[in-house]
């Protein structure tokens, strides 16, 4: 049956499972709304295309779907380049189609062209430029089976005008044919049997290890094969800011959050360890610190589905390049038969008792603010994640508000936090958060936002008003962009340059109430408690809760950029146990 | 430039002939700030691929890198990495001379000694070709710049491995593998 290149790509649409469309129409993706009519996918009508990217990576951030999003040529694409180059960054599974000028005009410089597969061809795992109506199908089905296997990413698939409205002959590939048309793309999932074995013999014999868990974990569904292993071993894991969440935050053995803001016991047993334990991180810069300085006497197992990530940083004396569930799963039924077979582990006591003695001397903490002082950001958080229902998605843009959630966030359970990681894209958090709450519309869902990432992307809570996704936005307003102020008033001796934001303007209760939320203004301490239990009340609507915070308050601890984790910056009144670390 | 002045690997890449692949390697080398001292295209044996040869500065970055990065290019299908050592290398010259009709003789006595080919011959110039190993069409260019070049264009190099006797029993019993880690 004939029908045509418009219809065949929302049918491949639905034949991947696509329930939810993120996008914004426009003259050359034109020709497939028009089938968008009649299908069952639902579309979310945007404000601006990189909301359309950013709700997509929210969605799949909690689904484990991929994002999908379909905007049209030019400045459309354009606009995408930030929201692919984040999923890019994160490994968030997501397919971008855009539409594209006529066959017969591409190069003429054509009313809103633009070289989208060459714009984008260094932010996604793939992309492609369509040239038969006939492909569509393929190219759709290679953009899902790239984006959501091996190491998740981002794809785009551009799609000229002229073969939406060709007429062809339907067919659906197989998975054999698609496999076929891809002979360079075979991702190892099994991880290397003797590799695994001698990973699990390191980790009996080592006397302080450590679990460093990253992302990857998230993305291959591992939470519960890291558990096993930290518990069948005992061995304490720390949670990078893409794995927030793998273990829960109240377990015994989790420490929480490593890295430049991380938290003393997380950044300084990694340190210390002489066996670190790597499932899915990439030793970013941001945790490691000064390289040369890293965990130095640690031996290294890696464990990554990327085997560019192997080595890539930090040497592995291990390195296992296969899916985080399976491998880790296989370590823990191989380390079973060793202790099985008589083999015992190393004692681990003088470690358990020195991390914990860490735990004890510098836990997180910040001066609570007398009456009459300005608010505290940590005290709203304290407050909002005391507050929050059972499952609450907590979604942040980027800057010091993130990085105070991350820290004063209580996670329960895996795909409850949702940031921008690796790109650090300020305005992340309302879309972001708009697409978690389109993805599992049974929780509750806080975007916690600074003044400066709200005023980036807000207008979507436009589009939540009106497709009615009620999420709540949380803003640590300190009239600053809080994390460079940080950085001016420590590195740049107080020299404060374009920092300053505004206390008058906007006024974001009016701008709320302008976008059909619910607006609410917090000045001080004691109306905390209310407006976070009348924003949990509301759900018919979008929620924003303007909490005018202290524009000094710093995150800490800190370690600064090119400095060693061992220089770690600590509160003032943590600074006199230095010692202890 | 001599390439003996440098350690270089050379890499055969073999891709999907698809539109953009160069795009995508030559974007890959510039993205992450490794450097091609030359880069040669052209159809594979098998129809629907093409081999690339690229000759890398290897003291920009690690080499094990550069090829993990390629390797995650989808239409990268296999990547040889050939010691100079242990391959063939060839790479093709073309240059015009100039030689007034007095040193005509030379020029034409040094191309017949590399055993290169005279092209064309005009008044005042000779356009010439030479096949060969890079180090001798470097030797070959040294030698013709005296006269004066008009014009020179090197094709960079090509490479195969070479051919030793287990090998050659290799490649007629079995076809290349395909299969690649990513």
């Amino acid at each position: 049956m004939k029908i045509t290149g418009a219809q065949a790509l929302i049918r491949s649409l639905e034949m991947e499972h696509v329930e939810t469309l993120f996008g914004l129409p426009g003259g050359c993706i034109l020709p497939a709304y028009d089938p968008l009519l009649d299908s069952s996918i639902r579309h979310i009508l945007v404000r601006h295309e990189q909301g359309a990217g950013h709700m997509a990576e929210g969605y799949a951030h909690v689904t484990g779907q991929p994002g999908v999003v379909m905007v049209t040529s030019g400045p459309a694409a354009t606009n995408m380049v930030t929201p692919l180059m984040d999923a890019y960054m994160d490994s968030i599974p997501m397919v971008c189609i855009t539409g594209q000028v006529a066959t017969t005009a591409i190069g003429t410089d054509a009313f809103q062209e633009c070289v989208t597969v060459g714009i984008t061809r260094s932010v996604t795992k793939h992309n492609e430029l369509v040239m038969t109506a006939e492909d569509i199908p393929l190219a759709i089905r290679q953009a899902f089976h790239i984006a959501t296997t091996g190491r998740p990413g981002p794809t785009l698939v551009d799609v000229p005008k002229d073969l939406l409205l060709a007429s062809v002959d339907w067919y659906w590939p197989t998975d054999q044919e698609v496999a076929d048309s891809l002979p360079g793309y075979r991702p190892t999932t099994k991880g290397h049997p003797r590799m695994i074995k001698e990973a699990a013999k390191a980790i009996l014999a080592a006397e302080r290890p450590i679990l460093y868990v990253g992302g990857g974990a998230l993305k291959a569904r591992a939470a519960e094969a890291v558990r096993e292993l930290a518990e069948l071993t005992g061995t304490h894991v720390v949670t990078t800011l893409m794995a927030r969440g793998v273990l829960p935050d109240d377990h015994p053995l989790c420490l929480g959050m490593p890295g430049m803001h991380g938290n003393a016991t997380a950044v300084t047993s990694m340190q210390r360890c002489d066996l670190l334990i790597n499932i899915g991180a990439r030793f970013d810069d941001r945790i490691t610190g000064r390289l040369s300085a890293f965990a130095p006497e640690a031996k290294v197992i890696h464990i990554d589905i990327d085997p560019a990530e192997q080595g890539k940083v930090r040497r592995p004396d291990i390195p296992i390049v296969g899916d985080a569930r399976q491998v880790t799963e296989e370590l823990v039924k191989v380390i079973r038969e060793m202790l099985h077979t008589g083999v015992t582990q190393a004692d681990t006591t003088a470690w358990k008792s020195r991390v914990s003695g860490w735990r004890e001397l510098f836990p997180l903490s910040y001066e609570p603010s007398e009456p009459g002082e300005a608010l505290k950001p940590q005290y709203c958080l304290e407050l909002l994640r005391d507050s929050a229902p059972e499952g609450t998605i907590v979604v942040s843009g980027v800057g010091q508000h993130q990085m105070w959630a991350s820290q004063y966030w209580k996670f329960t359970e895996p795909y409850t936090w949702v940031n921008s990681g690796g790109l650090g894209t300020m305005g992340f958090s309302v879309p972001a958060a708009i697409g978690a709450k389109v993805g599992r519309p049974d929780r509750t869902v806080w975007a916690v936002d600074g003044d400066g990432c709200f005023q980036m992307t807000a207008q979507e809570l436009v589009t939540a008003t009106v497709e009615r996704i009620p999420v709540k936005v949380a803003i640590l307003n300190n009239s600053y962009l809080g994390m460079v102020r940080q950085w001016q008033e420590m590195f740049y001796d107080e020299r404060y340059s374009e920092v300053y934001l505004s206390p008058e303007v906007p006024d974001f209760v009016k701008w709320a109430e302008a976008m059909g939320c619910v607006g609410i203004r917090v000045d001080s301490p004691e109306e905390v408690q209310p407006a976070i239990d009348k924003a949990n009340e509301i759900d018919d609507r979008p929620v924003v809760v303007d909490f005018r915070v202290d524009a000094r308050e710093k995150v800490f601890p800190m370690v600064p950029a090119g400095a060693s984790n061992d220089e770690l910056l600590l509160p003032a009144w943590q600074e006199s146990n230095r010692g202890s670390l | 430039m001599s390439t003996d002045s440098f350690s270089h690997h050379i890499l055969s890449v073999l891709v999907q002939n698809r539109p953009g692949v160069l795009a995508r390697v030559a974007g890959l080398f510039a993205r992450r700030g490794y450097n091609i001292f030359s880069l040669a295209v052209a159809p594979a044996e098998d129809e629907g691929f093409s081999r690339i040869t690229i000759v890398v500065d290897v003291d920009s970055s690690p080499l094990e890198q550069i090829v993990k990065q390629l390797f995650k290019l989808i239409e990268v299908v296999k990547i040889s990495e050939l010691d100079p050592r242990l391959s063939v290398e060839r790479e093709l010259l073309l240059a015009t001379v100039r030689t007034t009709a007095e040193q005509r003789g030379q020029v034409v006595e040094l191309v017949n000694i590399f055993e290169g080919k005279i092209l064309a011959v005009g008044v005042e110039a000779l356009t010439v070709s030479l096949d060969g190993h890079p180090d001798k069409l470097d030797d070959f260019e040294e030698l013709i710049a005296g006269y004066g070049i008009v014009e020179l264009q090197r094709t960079g190099r090509v490479a195969l491995p070479k051919l030793d006797r287990e090998a050659r029993l290799r490649a007629v019993n079995t076809k290349p593998n395909n299969g690649k880690a990513g």
